[in-house]
């Protein structure tokens, strides 16, 4: 039997909470729907199962619906969050999609609205059933370059990964040329297929585009799978430490050829050890890492102002940038004469070949 | 649909982003202000006493920052070491 999503509802008003329930209950998909009055008894249920929407008003008592949501973004991000609400403010709404909501209603005051909204809801509810990629993530870039050039298309792809972009042009089930970071033809066709994961989007054809690349698709595509193998059994071989020791070189290389001064990283678990690239005082660096991403972090909580995306920071030496991600926090020093502008995008960019 | 003007209830209200400037001495005492009055005091100390402490940590680390801007979704927050002090600029930011 066919499981039936589940949504909550979070307003401090019972009355809305019944009416909600009620409207609701006339969606074609009969979600199951919970409901609760306050912040605090929402993020019980949020732990104790699986939701697949939460609906929200913004204006609660002791927990509002900005602290909400900045909760449930970090806690629950796979949780589709609507925000219902009377508020009419712009700041509000721009705050609330800055928290990444997928929709901003405002409650609605006739049967037309109330039945838009839940077409809207219907359509949230059933995204990741009509989503006609999914059987791409089972292919690899290899596999749909092949039936690109098998069905003699003409195309551009653009595939990214994190800051990294890389373009491949496809003419009459040709493949022409290939760009990506500073690499054209060949080389650069043999790079975007070593990355692993990313996402990929067509672009219209452009016939015009200068050929670079001579050689068959299928020539290239097996002697990069070759390259890869070789690659791959190389380091089944090699020990940790040489392996470990390619890295560092590689990681330093790409840190020269970027202009960084070096870089520190720390892993997000409590324990874990700095690593330090360009500089011998990773464990001081990163005991302020540690400590200005739980305060900033703190601090956007309770400001409610959202996640924070980076800190850049400058001393009479140079200038720093601070990134959180997933798994890891990274800072990175660029000179003094580094364009403050541009040292974020650079960071991120150095940072995501490193991992590539 | 009459019963839906149930929806001008009365509310407590939403706390909105801090917009301005502030001086802050080296005790973590505001000096000046250019926020407005209605913005939480607390929570502007708030703010004042975590970048005084970020300076300061900083210092720990032998970093020594003189200025950081923090970019939060929705809010930048910049700050200017100022004698052991510092000066302070909230600016929201909208993401549209």
């Amino acid at each position: 039997m066919e499981s039936r999503h589940k949504i909550l509802i979070l307003d401090d008003d019972p009355v809305f909470l019944e009416l909600y329930k009620e409207w609701l209950s006339q969606l074609p998909s009969k979600p199951e729907i919970q409901t609760s009055t306050n912040g605090a008894r929402a993020m019980a249920l949020l732990e104790a199962e699986p939701f697949r929407v939460l609906i929200c008003d913004l204006k609660m008592p002791k927990m509002d619906g900005l602290q909400v949501l900045s909760i449930v973004r970090r806690r629950f991000p796979e949780l589709r969050t609507v925000v219902m609400t009377g508020v009419q403010d712009e700041e509000f709404r721009s705050r609330a999609y800055a928290l990444g909501v997928d929709l901003f209603w405002l409650k609605p005051d006739t049967q037309q609205n109330m039945q838009m909204f839940l077409e809207c809801l219907e359509s949230l509810l059933g995204r990741d059933a009509e989503n006609g990629f999914r059987g791409i993530q089972s292919k690899s870039l290899m596999d749909i370059l092949q039936m690109e050039c098998l069905s003699q298309s003409s195309t551009v792809f653009r595939i990214t990964r994190g800051s990294l972009v890389g373009k491949i042009w496809i003419l009459n089930g040709d493949l022409i040329d290939a760009e990506t970071e500073g690499a054209r033809g060949e080389a650069a066709f043999r790079r975007i297929l070593e990355w692993k994961s990313g996402t990929f989007e067509t672009l219209p054809a452009e016939p015009e585009r200068e050929r670079s690349i001579t050689k068959s698709i299928n020539a290239l595509l097996l002697e990069t799978a070759q390259a890869m193998d070789e690659i791959s059994s190389n380091n089944d071989g090699e020990s940790a430490e040489t392996a470990n020791h390619r890295k560092t070189v590689w990681r330093l290389a790409a840190m020269t050829r970027e202009g960084a001064e070096w870089v520190v990283t720390l892993p997000n678990e409590e324990n874990g050890t700095p690593e330090g690239w360009g500089t011998q005082s990773e464990k001081e660096f990163a005991a302020w890492m540690r400590y200005a991403n739980e305060a900033v972090q703190r601090l956007g909580e309770k400001l409610e102002a959202g996640p924070w995306s980076f800190i850049r920071a400058t001393n009479l030496e140079r200038k720093m940038v601070l990134l959180p991600s997933k798994n890891k926090t990274c800072l990175v020093a660029w000179p003094s004469t580094a364009e403050s502008s541009g040292i974020y995008e650079q960071s991120k960019k150095l940072v995501t070949s490193w991992d590539s | 649909m009459g019963l839906l003007n149930l929806f001008a209830k009365p509310r407590p209200g939403l706390q909105r982003l801090p917009s301005g400037s502030l001086t802050v001495d080296r005790e973590g005492h505001i000096v000046t202000s250019t926020v407005s009055s209605s913005y939480p005091e607390e929570l502007l100390h708030e703010v004042a006493d975590e970048v005084l402490r970020l300076f300061d940590e900083a210092r720990k680390s032998h970093l020594q920052l003189n200025e950081f801007r923090i970019h939060f979704a929705s809010l930048h927050i910049t700050a200017r070491e100022a004698r052991g002090g510092a000066i302070i600029f909230l600016s929201p930011a909208s993401p549209l």
